[in-house]
């Protein structure tokens, strides 16, 4: 068993200023993860030279890989610190914050364009009001199940980071709310905004900017069928933009 | 200038609380510490009940109402309960028209399963990711409401007290920004706290850590009530662990989980044994307490340890994946076992927070125009709650919240904006002044240790079982970090994206709700619910049927107690034998 936990670090003051390393060692205890180590920091913010340091900043909130927060890049990785069991990575462990977000300090970055995306593609069904009309459309339980497992996108940026064709400068949508474009325009109700949905995401930035690397399906942490998604709903808008065509 | 609306908080009750002022017509600015699909209701994994008795069981209304009235050992004032069971099937409707995508029956209707505490199907689910399928439901419904421009959101702010003019009105909030700390004051002509569960008192617990209560504290310090605190739920089934207590939710015992231990050699069912009525499925409190009995009394947990089997291996595991698919992933991340292969280990963790913020009926506290909603309320669930009331109670608290405080705010003769700048630019002072003086705090102590201190407390001595030895001592302790927290050096001055400094200030206020649960505790001589104390094992209802109300005061919590409201079921005996 290891004494220590050697954990390197990249941190940053600020979006202003440049990033450097630090070097940690935790005292090793088993089962511990990514988070709970840097929980052990701020306990003793002490770097691996014994030199007093400023405690690391991150997000992080349910611990159980389900909100998505403390996605980071671990070992190379992008994936949840609190599902990375110490036990099974190889030392020294290098965090790095997201590299396709502008950090905010530390681990810490600004995701909020993905929220943004979500909002152009009009990711929602369009109910009239919250008031009680009696029970929505029936829905085929073979049919709920993919679209489940979509709707179980925690919009944690894995995709966007492994995704070649995403970056600071570019205006790709990104996998995520294209996968939630294609659950939205086959919910009974939701197939009522089909056509609109469509026509956002055939212009820049939208579907032909996926570039079919593939890599977020490997980086999705819940195996979203990101790709064959994709895959479908560039069926549907080539189907679409035919009829679009004969309309005119 | 238009007359606004401010939600603290983007969970369940938040968003719903947003959506219905905003279909009202009102503006809406909603204040969250994390984005809204990052809030811990999306934990919530078993489901959510109405008795839309599709079943063929004879569910109905009133016996939703009867359980919970009844699982709440009749604490809980029954007009608001009857209120909210006769708005569930309504409620789980809309969310269904939203797109959540529940499990179906074959004919594509809601399914339904067994929870704890009663015997009819009521919960509605999605896989077993339930909450997250519901917030990220209102999240998008949210989402087009800012797009619509009626609802503005501030993400990564922080609540820090109620603006409270001379006439002892509500006018609006001020708030930290988490990344530049600056701290500002914001009118608004109602305000409502859907805040959430205070799970980090205990230190580790089930809920996510944002789960501080910090919210709640600040208000209860402003003279707000905080109300039946003493009545904590642990849930009976979370995985042990060193950085969180990970739950297996209560679904995994409708679905058919048994709970067992060894005995002479020989699996031991303990809770079908000693409630056959129920088995596996009574509420709570009441599996919480036989586990420990089971370990701690009599020492039969797994390995020696306080643990005991949560068992699914007789299920089919296609089965399982369809209905308990994402407590199973967790499970198999954080464990490295197969729970349809090999028998879960788990003991029972601090869960849910009965008490709360005190309200009346409409969700508004005693300072008005300031509303609470959600598990941050007190109002549902008495002195326990069943398993998927709370996701219930968060969005139906959340739904007749947001028109109660547009009809208040048409009757109000003066708006926010009329106030005088001074009441904002002195609490907007006070706050800073606050935040200044953490800032120097130089000492030796380190704030998380305080914490963790703090959690080890509560759990042992004002946990499962109590003892008022116990409980005096736990308040002693409480005290002492008290004094210890004046000596914190805070290790971070940097003014941008500072983590720690937050974190001191929502200490301080753990540190108050904690003496508020630990001495409602220490009074309320008598067994009810969760609150068990073996030197007073039965209920008492000549002389605790009542509520309790913790104010605060400089030198510790003082208690009003008021009757309980039971004119809709006369108390009886709780029984699951
Ligand atoms: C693991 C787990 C499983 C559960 N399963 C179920 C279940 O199956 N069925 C069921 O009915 N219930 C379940 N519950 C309970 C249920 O999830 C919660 O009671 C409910 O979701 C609470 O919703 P809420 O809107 O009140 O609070 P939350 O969802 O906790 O939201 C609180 C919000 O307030 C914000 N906030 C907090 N403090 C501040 C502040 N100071 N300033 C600004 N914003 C702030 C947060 O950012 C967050 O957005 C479960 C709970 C846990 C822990």
């Amino acid at each position: 068993m290891p004494e220590f936990i050697h954990l390197k670090i990249k941190r940053q003051n600020n979006p202003n200023e440049a990033p450097y390393w630090e070097e940690f060692k935790v005292p090793y205890k088993p089962n511990m993860n990514v988070v709970s180590v840097l929980m052990e920091i701020r306990k003793n913010p002490v770097n691996a030279q014994g030199k007093k340091t400023a405690p690391v900043t991150w997000d992080c909130s349910c611990l159980e890989e389900v909100c998505g927060a403390c996605t980071m890049i671990i070992n190379g990785n992008v994936r949840q610190a609190c599902s990375a069991l110490i036990d099974k990575l190889p030392q020294p462990i290098t965090l790095q914050p997201l590299s396709k977000f502008p950090v905010v300090r530390d681990l810490k970055v600004d995701r909020n364009v993905l929220f943004e995306h979500l909002k152009k593609v009009k990711a929602w069904v369009n109910i009239d009001g919250t008031f009680d009309l009696g029970p929505g459309p029936r829905v085929p339980e073979k049919e709920r199940r993919w679209m489940y497992e979509i709707s179980r996108c925690m919009t944690c940026g894995c995709c966007y980071e492994a995704c070649p064709n995403f970056n600071a400068k570019s205006s790709f949508i990104g996998p995520a709310p294209l996968a939630q474009v294609l659950r939205f325009n086959h919910h009974p109700t939701g197939a009522m905004d089909k056509e609109e949905r469509l026509n956002l995401i055939m212009g820049d930035g939208g579907i032909t900017d996926c570039g079919n690397a593939q890599n977020c399906i490997e980086a999705c942490p819940k195996r979203i069928p990101l790709t064959t998604a994709i895959a479908k709903l560039n069926r549907e808008t080539i189907v679409h933009s035919i009829r679009r065509w004969f309309a005119s | 200038m238009a007359r606004k609306v401010i939600v603290v908080g983007g969970g369940l009750a938040g968003l719903m609380a947003a959506i219905k002022t905003a279909e009202a017509g009102v503006d809406v600015d909603i204040f969250s510490l994390v984005p809204f699909k990052r809030s811990h209701s999306l934990c919530a994994q078993g489901g959510i009940n109405a008795a839309l008795n599709t079943k063929g069981e004879n569910d109905s209304i009133q016996q939703h109402f009867e359980d919970t009235i009844v699982g709440g050992d009749f604490l809980a004032n029954q007009p608001p309960v009857k209120g909210l069971v006769e708005a569930a099937p309504g409620l789980i409707y809309a969310f269904d028209r939203m797109g959540v995508m529940f499990n179906r029956t074959p004919e594509g209707l809601i399914d339904l399963r067994l929870f704890g505490g009663v015997k009819n199907r009521r919960t509605a689910f999605a896989g077993a990711t339930t909450g997250q399928q519901l917030l990220y439901a209102l999240d998008e419904q949210v989402r087009k409401w800012i797009a619509a421009g009626k609802i503005r959101e501030f993400i990564g702010w922080e609540f820090l007290s109620a603006v409270i003019d001379d006439e002892g009105i509500c006018r609006g909030i001020t708030a930290q920004d988490l990344n530049s700390m600056e701290i500002h004051s914001f009118r608004a002509d109602a305000v409502v706290l859907a805040t959430g569960g205070e799970g980090m008192i205990y230190g580790k617990s089930t809920n996510s850590v944002i789960c501080t209560g910090s919210a709640a504290g600040a208000v209860y310090r402003q003279g707000v009530p905080y109300a039946n605190g003493e009545f904590v739920q642990f849930h009976p089934t979370a995985m042990p662990g060193d950085d969180k207590l990970r739950l297996m939710s209560e679904a995994s015992r409708g679905e058919g989980g048994r709970i067992w231990t060894y005995k002479d050699g020989k699996p031991w069912y303990f809770l079908e044994e000693w409630y056959p009525a129920y088995g596996n499925l009574v509420p709570r409190d009441i599996a919480s307490r036989a586990i420990y009995k089971v370990c701690v009394e009599m020492g039969l947990g797994i390995d020696g340890k306080n643990q005991v089997y949560l068992d699914l291996t007789h299920k089919d595991p296609e089965f399982l994946e369809v209905r308990l698919g994402g407590i199973l992933e967790i499970y198999r991340n954080f464990y490295g076992e197969d729970p349809a292969k090999v028998p879960m280990k788990i003991f029972p963790a601090p869960h849910y927070f009965m008490g709360g913020i005190y309200t009346d009926w409409n969700h508004m506290t005693p300072i008005p125009g300031l509303y609470a909603a959600g598990e941050c309320d007190y109002m549902y669930h008495g002195a326990n709650r069943l398993g998927a009331n709370s996701l219930l109670s968060a969005a139906y608290s959340g739904y007749i919240c947001g028109p109660n405080m547009v009809k208040y705010i048409k009757g109000l003769k003066k708006s926010a904006d009329d106030v005088s700048g001074r009441v904002f630019d002195q609490e907007k002072k006070r706050q800073v002044d606050i935040f200044e003086a953490i800032y120097r705090m130089d000492g030796t102590e380190n704030p998380y240790t305080i914490h963790e201190e703090l959690g080890e407390t509560m759990i042992t001595h004002v946990g499962v079982v109590r003892y008022n030895d116990n409980l005096k001592m736990a308040d002693e302790k409480i005290q002492g970090l008290m004094e210890r927290y004046k000596r914190i050096n805070i290790n971070d001055t940097g003014r941008w994206a500072n983590d720690v400094v937050p974190f001191v200030n929502q200490l301080w206020n753990m540190l108050e709700l904690a003496r508020a649960i630990t001495l409602g505790a220490l009074n309320r001589n008598e067994s009810r619910g969760s609150h068990y104390k073996p030197e007073y094992p039965e209920r008492d209802d000549d002389n605790w049927l009542k509520t309790t109300k913790a104010y605060w005061t400089d030198s510790g919590p003082r208690f009003e107690y008021e009757e309980v409201d039971t004119s809709l079921l006369p108390p009886r005996a709780r029984k699951y034998d």
